[in-house]
């Protein structure tokens, strides 16, 4: 295969010394881990600079870093409204109006959240869709990666999935939480450091982003849909009909099916990333964790999607010998673009670390699931159904520590089984990706109703939940994306109406979902009576907990001042890249 | 808890810009392994960028000790 590349000793040397501070760094952790809490919480000690990187990390695993360089070759600068509208506004939402309830509520995790708020059903729902969803996605990342080294550095597959998952074992089981987020902020660095030099030698190839716009604008204009020559390089100019635009949607789905439900759905609600707030040492740090986050995530598009558009270039450019690994169907393989651009600029060393950097995204992708199950696993399903806890404190403690331990190891090899269903079933990955999309919308409008409007109810909050994945199901099974091949896209039912890509039809899907779970939310509540009172709701719904004073602090070490600063920037980029 | 992850991720990229720094030098007039990087010696401009990172964290690591006894 023409995507592999030899290592020289250099680069095993960078990749080992690395993974040796991984593994140091565990092993550092080991001695604090003393109860449950330190184990699954992180003993809610992170200063907001540590949680803030973490919580970016997490979500910059290496199927973010490959599917965004990608779309950077496929969609030009319009994949930065992944970013700059679709995850931006979300997290700085999370920040200002909901932490303060997530944190103050002393909830250990977002399904134990929907306990106190609602009832027990709605808990367990969530929590068992959770832990599935969880291990799933784990086992799937660890499948990407085994794949990536078995065709990239030519390594054994079962050696490879073994191998990176006993590493992922190793630190989470030593220092648990605090671990994986340590190793996350380890991660991000070396995410950063390991991709810059691309970003420099491929702009610099073809004349930095001036020449970028020249020499993209013949290419772009002979495409075959006629798009205008400055489309790669825009991020709203062309979204004014869907046919303009290579992702294929209107500024509106855009706005409210990425900006809103999609994001809102994700950055709000998921608990992989919002433990990585929780485990943040005060209110204060827990609000200012997303915000924190949101600095380095609104330029990570430099990062990964700018060299993805100089690929395109590179690929038109018969001199330059670059060319994307082809499947089955002569289709290239979009996601080796950021291999592909390792392989093309950088000589042994550098190359090393950019691998290294790969490896580290997967890892940190991995390593957050299994942690976000291990808890989940063990407050919301053991703790609540198998082993309640009893009048001996002590001994609680202790029985959950090990059972979390526990947790890790079988949350490990539960993905390394998934991994291996992964690869012998192709399509799994789109299945799972739109299942995750479907159960995702729907909680968005549930939490939100919970935290802002007292009178949402327990009964009609799991109805919501289910309706919204009932419709989501129903507009998937009813509406396909054109020229789709398999069932796994949608259409199993009729086709009773065509979305021009794929991407348009998950959008409409998330908007279905969450109005419809809103909607039943809303008018059930208002035929059911509230069982909880008052008292019990407080610190749980915005208008029964006390306001946040940040009178006291300074105006610029406030949540709300940083709040407006990363608005203030992304407005700035947004209108620079228009 | 316990560590401070400056001191981590410090010891790392000093040590990596260490390596990178000295493989750039012993390695300046290959022009063949240059060749990729446009003729650039990336090895040596990496190894000093994550040697000043590397520093820079371990500084920042020192400082907030002495403030917190």
């Amino acid at each position: 295969m023409n995507s592999g590349f030899l290592l020289s000793w250099i680069d095993y040397l960078v990749m080992i010394i690395y993974f040796a501070f991984v593994l140091g760094i565990g092993w550092a952790l080991k001695r604090y881990m003393k109860d449950a809490s330190a184990f699954l919480e992180a003993g809610r000690s992170m200063p907001a600079w540590v949680a803030g990187l973490a919580f970016i990390s997490t979500n910059l695993g290496a199927l973010e870093v490959m599917g965004m360089t990608g779309s950077g070759m496929k969609y030009g600068m319009l994949t930065t409204h992944f970013y700059w509208i679709g995850a931006i506004p979300a997290m700085v939402f999370l920040a200002i109006f909901m932490m303060p309830f997530y944190y103050g509520s002393k909830a250990r995790s977002v399904p134990e959240y929907l306990k106190l708020r609602y009832d027990e059903k709605t808990r367990g729902l969530n929590a068992i869709l959770f832990a599935v969803m969880t291990i799933l996605a784990s086992g799937i990342s660890m499948y990407a990666l085994a794949i990536l080294m078995e065709k990239v550095l030519g390594w054994n597959f079962h050696l490879s999935l073994i191998l990176s998952a006993a590493i992922v074992l190793a630190y989470t089981y030593l220092g648990g939480l605090s671990s994986a987020i340590y190793n996350e902020v380890l991660q991000f660095f070396i995410i950063v450091v390991g991709l810059l030099p691309i970003v420099i030698l491929s702009l610099k190839d073809v004349g930095g982003w001036h020449g970028l716009q020249q020499s993209l604008a013949p290419i772009v204009s002979h495409m075959p849909q006629h798009y205008a020559p400055d489309t790669w390089t825009t991020t709203w100019k062309y979204t004014g009909t869907a046919k303009a635009n290579p992702l294929g949607v209107e500024w509106y789905g855009i706005f409210a099916g990425l900006g809103f439900v999609l994001s809102f759905g994700y950055w709000c609600t998921n608990f992989l990333i919002v433990q990585r707030a929780m485990s943040a040492k005060s209110t204060t740090a827990a609000r200012n964790t997303p915000l924190i986050g949101a600095i380095p995530k609104m330029f990570i598009p430099f990062l990964i999607i700018v060299p993805g558009i100089v690929a395109l270039v590179l690929a038109n450019t018969p001199g330059k010998g670059f060319s994307l690994p082809l499947n089955e169907a002569g289709q290239p393989i979009y996601d080796y673009t950021i291999i592909m651009l390792l392989k093309q600029y950088l000589p042994a060393g550098v190359l090393g670390l950019g691998v290294t950097a790969l490896l580290a995204s997967f890892m940190s992708g991995m390593a957050g699931n299994v942690s976000a199950f291990n808890t989940v696993w063990t407050y919301d399903i053991y703790q609540s159904y198998i082993r309640p806890t009893t009048k001996d404190k002590v001994s609680d403690d202790n029985h959950y520590l090990f059972v979390g331990r526990m947790a890790t190891i079988f949350g490990v090899v539960v993905s390394i089984a998934a991994a291996y269903l992964a690869s012998m079933f192709g399509n799994i990955m789109d299945f799972l990706q739109t299942i995750f999309s479907m159960v995702n919308a729907p909680l968005f409008a549930v939490i939100f109703l919970g935290m802002f409007w007292k009178r949402a109810t327990g009964h009609a909050a799991f109805t919501g939940l289910l309706a919204g994945f009932f419709i989501a199901l129903m507009h998937h099974g009813l509406t396909f994306p054109e020229g789709a091949d398999t069932l796994v896209k949608g259409g199993w039912i009729a086709h009773l109406h065509a979305y021009p890509v794929e991407m348009a039809q998950n959008f409409w899907t998330a908007i279905f979902a969450c109005s419809t779970s809103a909607i039943v939310t809303v008018v059930l509540s208002l035929l059911t009576t509230q069982k909880k009172s008052d008292d019990e709701l407080k610190g749980l719904v915005y208008v029964l907990t006390p306001k946040l004073n940040e009178e006291s602090v300074p105006w610029y070490t406030r949540s709300t001042t940083l709040a407006i600063i990363v608005l203030a920037l992304v407005s700035i980029l947004t209108i620079l890249f228009w | 808890m316990g560590i401070d992850i400056k001191i981590p991720i410090g010891l790392m990229f000093t040590i990596f810009g260490l390596l990178l720094t000295a493989y750039g030098f012993f390695t300046r007039l290959d022009d063949a392994l240059y060749k990729p990087s446009l003729g650039i010696n990336i090895n040596l401009w990496s190894g000093i960028g994550m040697l000043v990172l590397g520093i820079l964290m371990l500084a920042l690591a020192m400082i907030s000790k002495k403030s917190k006894p």
